[in-house]
């Protein structure tokens, strides 16, 4: 858990190259700045973004390093099944998953050197004590109007348990995405927030 | 107005620069310190000049001259870059600057996009230049106008070390004001500074020797180097630039009261640790990489006939490869002092024993784009050179080769065409092709292509042209005809410069077109000489965003036999389905065509509208 006189909320955020897991934080980086909160992130950069997995660190109210220690996250949030597996060790033992449930094969799988676990095991797995908020988020951003907002749907599921407004987040929505798809955004961060039930 | 800003570490070291009134920047693109430049060749308003150069050495040379005139510069480059401009690096020490000059170096400790894991603070022991090592994003960006008056003040060059975690942080950062004065460049003749000959050396060797006492004074109370002293006296703690951070949040954890010295400086800050040492009983050092502050502390203990005990990488605990963090920090200071711990394995916790779940994670390289062009370029060469044929590489987006079997050596930037001629020259009989992209080519690789011909290696060269410096964030480069600014320049064609150079072999071709393709390097494998092919295709990130739509493929499932020809080529587009033993075309497909024209079975086709 995010620790006393260190940081208020750890959060992880995993994903997969392109997914847009940095716009995702930003939203959340600027949307804290706005309130005032201090804030530390890590991103992936450079080699690792050419579709490899990607992780990033984002911690809220906190003035020491970005890298959060292991079993240090209050929320996992992953824009992918296999990567929410994969980065499992930095969530708290009551910690909150909230997964994206429609996978991305690795190119180690399309060319079958390796398989995809099934996503429902996938989740089972991760149950255990803690809490998992599993949702086609894929899905939802199609409906919301385009596929590539499926971080924003994320962010908008990630919102009900965020120490930021969501009216905040939704600005900052408004401001970090390509004008033209504002509108498209928004819905996606509304219907995020809608998905999951705190 | 909010003077509050979210900031990625480079951008607000971006600032830093601005804050400090910098007024030439030069550097060549390197992961993690590119955005350094790409931030301030991007801002719409402007009172400094800003460059991409060719390479480490050119940029720091071209900072060196500015500085000498008496104006504020920097330059920007990853620490192995630094190795490519160690040569002016060493007597620009014995030279000093006019100005001032500060020398951006990002260090990527855990090799996340390196070769290796040099620590810069060596360069720093070495060219006796001091050296700055921030904790934090906020405290980069207030280093930066303080590196300008150091150096100015003290007129020599200095290192200000960033690491990944520095750079590619992200902070609220709050900005400071911005130095308005700008020195005019005034170039004054000094022989005897300026040119250094043997006669002139000696002298300003024993200059910089002498500096020395004055540096560690500067930084000694420079306020990056701060002391907190614990009325208990049981363990002192010292920590370096990013460790400071992490120690501290250790210390928390753990609940352990320390004394705690937090070192933002190189020299380090030796009457502070001399503090430290006379009120501890032991001394713990927390520092990325290389034990440099370690072994300072040794040496003052030792001065000092002090019997403290010193615990850090030389006899462990503490790690010298690999970044540092909390957890490490925490089980440095729990084996230390006894603490109780549990034991976490490295990679999973017991509670995610994948084996034990039976669920086995596929492994997710990163990977060349769906429609990369090096993909068909890499496919061709094999099919010519055939599977016993040597193929040096490179460092690029083309180093993902890795994948396909076409690359087999990557030493440094500009190490392909170089260690292809050595394997020629030793006697090596295999085909041997190797790989550079366009900006490795510009940056060094050119010289070993020279070389090459002037020395008659029977090696092909193949420039994998994709018009940009992908891999670092696709920054311009002398191909392109464009500056860092996004001006218009001369477009430096890779064909005559090859040809200027003496090669009489040099063919372009389109990579996409498979049987042209295969045609040139069938030619240029018969050649006897060093044979050029320029495989000339834009990036497929760069066509997208300058509008080129190709309509993109998919696999009629009536006529894919499942063959696996597609497959093989490791396109993320492309997917194989073991049930029923068919490929297919997923979303991700650019339309670049190069599995369409590989299928057998005409099975591949455009996706009728």
């Amino acid at each position: 858990m995010s620790a006393e006189g260190i940081s208020e909320f750890d959060l992880v955020i995993a994903g997969v190259g392109g997914q847009g897991t940095i716009l995702a934080s930003d939203i959340i980086g600027k949307a804290a700045v706005k309130e005032n909160i201090s804030i530390r992130a890590a991103e992936t950069h450079g080699m690792a973004q050419r579709g490899g997995s990607v992780v990033n660190h984002i911690r809220i109210g906190c003035e020491l390093g970005s890298m959060i220690p292991r079993k240090g996250a209050d929320v996992l949030l992953a824009l992918e099944p296999s990567e929410a597996l994969r980065y499992m060790e930095y969530l708290s033992e009551d910690g909150v998953i909230i997964v994206n449930t429609a996978p991305i094969l690795p190119v180690t799988v399309t060319s079958g050197l390796c398989s995809y676990p099934d996503v429902d095991e996938i989740i089972s797995i991760m149950k255990g004590n803690r809490e998992v908020k599993a949702f086609n988020a894929s899905e939802l951003a199609k409906k919301a109007g385009h596929p590539q907002s499926m971080n924003v749907v994320m962010v908008g599921a990630l919102s009900n348990y965020l120490p930021i407004s969501a009216e905040n987040l939704l600005e900052c929505v408004r401001e970090l995405v390509p004008p033209k798809t504002i509108d498209i955004n928004v819905k996606a961060f509304e219907v995020g927030r809608d998905a999951i039930e705190q | 107005m909010s003077t509050r800003e979210y900031m990625l570490g480079n951008v607000a070291i971006a600032r830093g620069i601005v804050e400090g009134g910098g007024q030439v920047i030069s550097g060549y693109p390197g992961t993690p310190s590119s955005e350094i430049i790409g931030e301030l060749a991007g801002m719409k308003e402007r009172d400094f000049y800003v460059e991409w150069s060719v390479n480490e050495k050119v940029a720091l040379e071209v900072a060196a001259g500015a500085a000498m005139t008496g104006v504020r510069s920097v330059v920007t480059m990853k620490h192995v870059g630094l190795n490519v401009a160690a040569d002016p690096l060493l007597t620009l020490a014995y030279t000093g600057v006019e100005g001032s000059m500060v020398i951006i170096v990002a260090d990527d400790p855990s090799c996340h996009s390196s070769q290796n894991e040099q620590d810069t603070r060596r360069y720093s022991q070495f060219s006796l230049i001091p050296c700055l090592d921030p904790c934090t994003p906020q405290e980069a960006k207030d280093m930066m106008p303080y590196a300008f008056e150091l150096s100015n003040k003290l007129q020599m060059p200095v290192i200000f070390r960033s690491t990944t975690r520095i750079s590619h942080g992200k902070s609220d950062i709050k900005l400071g004001s911005v130095e308005k004065t700008r020195p005019a460049a005034d170039f004054r003749k000094d022989l005897e500074r300026w040119v250094m000959v043997p006669k002139h050396a000696r002298v300003q060797h024993g200059h910089l020797l002498e500096l020395q006492k004055n540096i560690l004074e500067e930084l000694e109370n420079s306020p990056w180097n701060e002391l907190e002293l614990n009325n208990d006296p049981k363990t002192g703690v010292i920590a370096s630039g990013i460790a400071s951070v992490y120690a501290k949040e250790a210390l928390i954890r753990e609940g352990v009261n320390a004394s705690f010295l937090k070192i933002g400086t190189f020299p380090v800050p030796e009457n502070k640790i001399r503090i430290l040492l006379e009120n501890s009983e032991r001394i713990i050092i927390f520092e990325e990489m290389e034990p440099v502050v370690e072994e300072q502390v040794r040496i003052i203990a030792q001065e000092m006939g002090s019997g403290v005990e010193i615990i850090g990488k030389r006899d462990g605990p503490v790690p010298r490869e690999f970044e540092l963090n909390t957890d490490v920090c925490r089980d440095v200071l729990a084996e230390v002092l006894g603490l109780e711990r549990p034991v976490v394995p490295d990679e999973v916790t017991e509670d995610f024993d994948y084996n034990a779940c039976r669920l086995e994670l596929p492994m997710r390289p990163p990977v060349m784009c769906p429609g990369c062009s090096h993909r068909a370029s890499f496919h061709v060469m094999k099919k010519v050179y055939g599977k016993d044929a040597i193929f040096p590489s490179d460092i690029g987006c083309y180093t993902l080769g890795i994948q396909s079997g076409t690359v087999d050596t990557t030493l440094c930037m500009g190490g392909s065409i170089t260690v292809a001629s050595g394997m020629y020259q030793a006697g090596e009989k295999k085909p041997i092709c190797c790989s550079i992209g366009d900006s490795t080519f510009f940056h060094t690789g050119m010289n070993g292509l020279l070389n090459a011909i002037y020395n008659k290696a029977d090696i092909t060269v193949t420039i994998v042209d994709n018009r940009t410096t992908a891999m670092t964030g696709h920054q311009p480069n002398p191909g392109m005809g464009k500056l860092a600014t996004g001006e218009d320049t001369v477009e430096v064609s890779l064909e005559e410069l090859c040809r200027g150079m003496g090669a009489e072999f040099v063919e372009t071709v389109d990579p996409y077109d498979l049987e042209k393709t295969e045609e040139v390097f069938k030619r240029a494998k018969d050649y006897k000489g060093t044979s050029v092919v320029i495989t000339k295709q834009l990036c497929v990130i760069d066509a997208k965003r300058s509008g080129i739509r190709r309509d993109p493929l998919t696999i009629d499932t009536e006529k894919c036999t499942g063959c696996k020809i597609c497959v093989n080529l490791g396109c993320p587009a492309i997917e194989f389905n073991t049930e029923i033993k068919k490929a297919s075309i997923n979303m991700m497909c650019t339309g670049c065509g190069v599995c369409a024209l590989l299928c057998k079975f005409d099975a591949i086709s455009e996706v009728k509208k």
